[in-house]
């Protein structure tokens, strides 16, 4: 039986992206949170934050939770408005956007869950679910809704479609439910996907499945791809550029590879050292010795994590 | 990234659970295949069987009610305070009427009643609770403290002094004043439900999907909640049932309508119990008993509604 | 003498009437005093399930179906109430999947703690606020938490805290026993290697057996000296940690291990494994890895393996570790 890699070797031939697509533009945003209770206390979750991700590009937006990424991710899709900075999708500009505006933002830029079990509903069959984007987006009628639905769920390996499409959300394992998740947001056409964390609830045996379907995807329809994790292992084999946010605030980007072998930011370092790895390479730098980041009190004030 | 190897397709997951096809052919409409459904899921748990039969056996009575009964049950052609004989089943009335008769009919009015009430006070709770419960803000700070006010006010007082008031004495008057009072509990439950599972990834899902406010709330939520809004609706039945009885019996309803509160008023206008007829109490007080019984057995199977794991095979 | 050992364990659970899943199968084990052992496997491979068998914590409909469970030479498979209740005093100790979530959202973490130690307290013994507090504090230190912690509620805790308090809160009454099962899965990495480092520490300076269960290879080898691997319900490998890296072994935990990877390597490959795992309510003959095993050969679809010696450990896999009853068997079968 042949195995089932993902790995990071530049694709053949990415096809370009439309030109008409434009980069997604994130502008020294901020999002601050009053806290109500002792004291009217602020919490920055994201402290100015710009970055850009270019059409056809996977970006690796990596932190440790309470990094802010989750936040940013809310931000970039429309689900909550940040305090001060833009974001521009082109002539969009997204923390303006309600509704409807909202809605035609949503054809374009779509969101993959962390969730596999609570993203899909559990009343739903698989058909439903992947059908609603290309009645509402595409205007399908039922019968070309159904006929995209199988199509979907070919190129996102669910074979045969007609033994998937009428099952239920519980009836599926954690990996196929996620690729039902794809399959959904794919539905419409998107120009950039944000993956939210979608492998970390999966079994690790199956991540390199779906993440070799993310790769595969961006590879054949030029998609814009950004990918949040704290995990850096599949950080690096997805995305081509990678940003470490920690407490709210950027401390290091650059193509992935090369941060990744030659970390220069002390996080990113612990962040390195924290995963457990069977196949632990000899520290590349000096950089990482120097910092020796067993002390976890340094990053997290007096109490430990 | 370079493809090294194809992938065979995913295996089907293991552990082969309950199989539901669903027609997709536009044969039966919607709601007809939602109930059939939910029937059928009721069904298969023990204790909502057992609520179903019995509730389906009240039913039959009231339907065919006029074909059962032996005699007409307003018809004073009797002679008066009978013990049970075999022309009257159960005795006759002070007025010369047939119990069992009465009862027989009787069935039809509470059944009406509990169910209508029932109906109509959780259609009232849903959507007060739903609206509630999907935005947070004005709207829902507003309807909170209605439900509150509405919880605060005690139910049978309530219904005492409307019934009293109303002009209109019939079963529809019963209906509304029961309605009326016991709204608020179910919606305090469906605006909590709604207002966890608006957070719930899905439902973002749906958004993401580009589904409109309508849909999400009655194609996404709702169905979540279906276990909740039947467990809404069988608890407010009971009470309806009870609550008419109460009314009727008080004397609060229409005094020549023939229902088991009825026939329990004129046992105790007639002092039933001095006159050794413990049937006219005991008959429509069991009736009335089972019938509550019932709808709460049914209400042990609508945890599978919402949850399709459940749903035993 | 092993402090804690399994013969023959079989766990079934039943769902519904007439489904049958057998989520743990002929399962032998034994612990010594002080070691430090790694469970692995996936989702649905039953090591919680062996886990909670172990400490008698299985509810209905799962149950166990037959096997001795042996705790310091005392048969504990067959103990109840009070007999099992003076077990848990200072025998086996439990810390859940979400130990952090099973705090009581309404008590501070000075309740909970009293809350054991009354608990457990032995006929006459009486804890009183002094004590529960200097012992709290005792325990939360010992994890690396600041005694202000006792006055505290869950909700104003973060996950990484909560979850080191389950641990005070396993190690309160001195178990000789830990099992922790997937104690870091919901945590990110950073929390997850602290917390991780804690545990070794512990089980360094109290000596007490611990046996970790997780999905992740990764953490159970940085962890531990020895590791168990499960796929269906069966122990498939039992090696020590530090041979893991190198030469055979069972083609699943050869798989599992190629879906790891060095993200700082120049090049960086990451496996899967294709199919999923069986359906453990078939009783399926042979090999359970079979559909997915690329050195699958006939007797693999007819014969149960064996654990058999491989290196320093044991395998069960006709192919790494062929045992001579099995190819006589397989000659009787074809």
């Amino acid at each position: 039986m042949s195995a089932d890699i993902a790995t990071d070797a530049l694709p053949d031939g990415v096809p370009l992206a439309s030109t008409d697509v434009p980069p997604l533009v994130v502008d020294h945003v901020t999002q601050t949170y009053r806290i109500r209770g002792r004291g009217h206390r602020k919490m920055i979750a994201v402290d100015d934050v710009s970055f850009t991700i270019a059409p056809g590009a996977a970006v690796g937006l990596v932190g440790a939770s309470g990094s802010g990424k989750t936040t940013l991710a809310r931000m970039i899709t429309g689900s909550e408005q940040p305090t001060s900075g833009s974001i521009t999708f082109g002539d969009i500009a997204v923390q303006k956007l309600h509704a409807s505006g909202l809605r035609r933002y949503h054809q374009r830029v779509q969101m993959i869950f962390q969730d596999p079990y609570g993203a899909l509903n559990p009343l739903h069959t698989v058909e439903y679910t992947i059908a609603r984007p290309c009645r509402n987006f595409l205007g399908m009628s039922a019968q070309q809704a159904h006929d995209r639905v199988y199509e979907l769920l070919e190129i996102v390996g669910l074979t045969p479609p007609e033994q998937f499409a009428t099952k239920l959300p519980h009836q599926l394992s954690g990996g196929q439910r996620q690729r039902v998740v794809i399959a959904r947001a794919l539905a419409c056409e998107p120009d950039v996907l944000i993956a939210d964390e979608p492998v970390s609830m999966l079994d690790v045996s199956l991540r390199a499945g779906v993440l070799r379907l993310l790769a595969k995807l961006r590879a054949e329809r030029g998609l814009s791809l950004l990918y949040i994790t704290h995990d850096l292992l599949s950080a690096r084999v997805v995305t081509d550029d990678i940003i470490v946010l920690n407490k709210g605030r950027i401390v290091e980007q650059g193509a992935t590879k090369k941060v990744l072998q030659h970390p220069q930011d002390a996080y990113t370092v612990q962040l390195l050292d924290a995963i457990p790895t069977p196949h632990r390479a000899p520290s590349a730098t000096a950089t990482s010795k120097a910092t020796a980041p067993s002390r976890v009190s340094a990053a997290s004030k007096a109490t430990p994590a | 990234m370079s493809i090294l190897a194809t992938v065979p397709p995913p295996r089907e997951a293991p552990g082969g659970s309950a199989e539901i096809t669903l027609r997709t052919s536009a044969a039966l409409p919607g709601p007809v295949q939602f109930l059939s459904r939910a029937l059928r899921t009721l069904w298969s748990n023990g204790k909502a069987r057992l609520g179903l039969t019995i509730l389906g056996v009240f039913i039959l009575i009231a339907l065919f009610a006029p074909l059962l009964a032996p005699h007409s049950p307003t018809a004073t052609t009797f002679p008066p305070y009978l013990n049970p004989t075999s022309t009257n089943l159960f005795g006759t009335t002070g007025n010369g009427q047939d119990v069992f008769s009465q009862m027989l009919y009787g069935a039809r009015v509470s059944l009406l009643v509990g169910l209508s009430a029932g109906l109509a006070a959780t259609i009232v709770a849903v959507t007060i609770g739903l609206i509630a419960g999907y935005r947070p803000g004005p709207v829902d700070e507003v309807l909170s403290f209605v439900t509150n006010l509405a919880l605060v006010i005690p139910g049978i007082p309530l219904m005492i002094i409307l019934a009293a008031y109303i002009p209109s004495r019939s079963v529809w008057t019963i209906v509304f004043v029961v309605a009326i009072t016991s709204w608020a509990t179910g919606a305090r439950v469906v605006r909590s439900q709604a207002s966890t599972l608006r957070s719930r990834e899905f439902v973002t899902s749906a958004v993401f999907s580009g589904e409109r406010l309508f849909r999400v709330v009655f194609r996404e939520i709702l169905p979540n909640m279906t276990s909740l809004v039947a467990a809404s609706f069988f608890s407010a039945a009971t009470a309806a049932v009870m609550a008419e009885a109460s009314l009727e019996f008080l004397g609060l309803g229409n005094p020549s309508t023939v229902s088991w509160g009825t026939i329990l008023y004129y046992a105790q206008q007639q002092n039933a119990l001095l006159t050794g007829q413990w049937v006219l109490v005991l008959a429509p007080g069991l009736a009335i008993a089972l019938l509550a019984l019932s709808f709460t057995l049914v209400n042990f199977g609508v945890d599978a509604l919402s949850n399709p794991r459940l749903r035993e095979k | 003498m092993p402090i804690l050992s399994a013969q023959g364990v079989n766990v079934v659970y039943e769902p519904n009437r007439g489904q049958r899943i057998w989520s743990v199968r002929d399962v032998d084990l034994s612990f010594e005093a002080g070691e430090f052992v790694g469970l692995v496997g996936e989702s649905g491979c039953g090591k919680s399930t062996l886990g909670f068998a172990l400490t008698r914590m299985l509810r209905p409909p799962a149950r166990l179906e037959s096997g001795v469970i042996t705790f310091d030479g005392v048969d504990i498979s067959r103990l109840d109430g009070e007999a099992l209740r003076e077990q848990r005093r200072n025998g086996i100790a439990l810390v859940l999947q979400s130990g952090m979530n099973a705090l009581n959202p309404v008590r501070t973490i000075e309740h909970h703690f009293g809350d054991i130690l009354k608990a457990h307290a032995h006929a006459g013994e009486h804890h009183d606020r002094t004590t529960i507090r200097r012992r709290g504090a005792e325990l939360l230190a010992s994890v690396e938490l600041d005694e202000n912690v006792l006055g505290r509620y869950p909700h104003e805790l973060s996950g990484g805290m909560r979850q080191r308090i389950a641990i005070a809160l396993a190690l309160a009454l001195e178990p000789r026993v830990i099992i922790f099962d997937e104690p870091t899965t919901a945590l990110d990495v950073i929390v997850q290697a602290a917390i991780m480092k804690t545990i070794k520490g512990l089980q360094r300076v109290r000596g007490f057996t611990a046996i970790l269960i997780s999905h992740d290879l990764g953490v159970v080898l940085e962890a531990t000296d020895r590791v168990l691997v499960m796929y269906a319900g069966r122990i498939v490998e039992d090696v020590p940690a530090s041979d893991l890296l190198g030469g055979p072994h069972h083609p699943y935990t050869e798989a599992l291990l190629s879906c790891y990877a060095d993200p700082r390597a120049d090049e960086v490959k990451l496996g899967g494994i294709p199919g999923s795992p069986p359906d453990l309510s078939l009783d399926e003959p042979g090999c359970s890895f079979t559909p997915r095993c690329p050195l699958a050969e006939d007797v693999c679809r007819h014969i149960e393996p064996p654990l058999a010696p491989l290196g320093r450990g044991r395998v069960a896999c006709h192919v790494r570790a062929p045992t001579a009853a099995a190819e006589k068997e397989a000659s009787g079968v074809s």
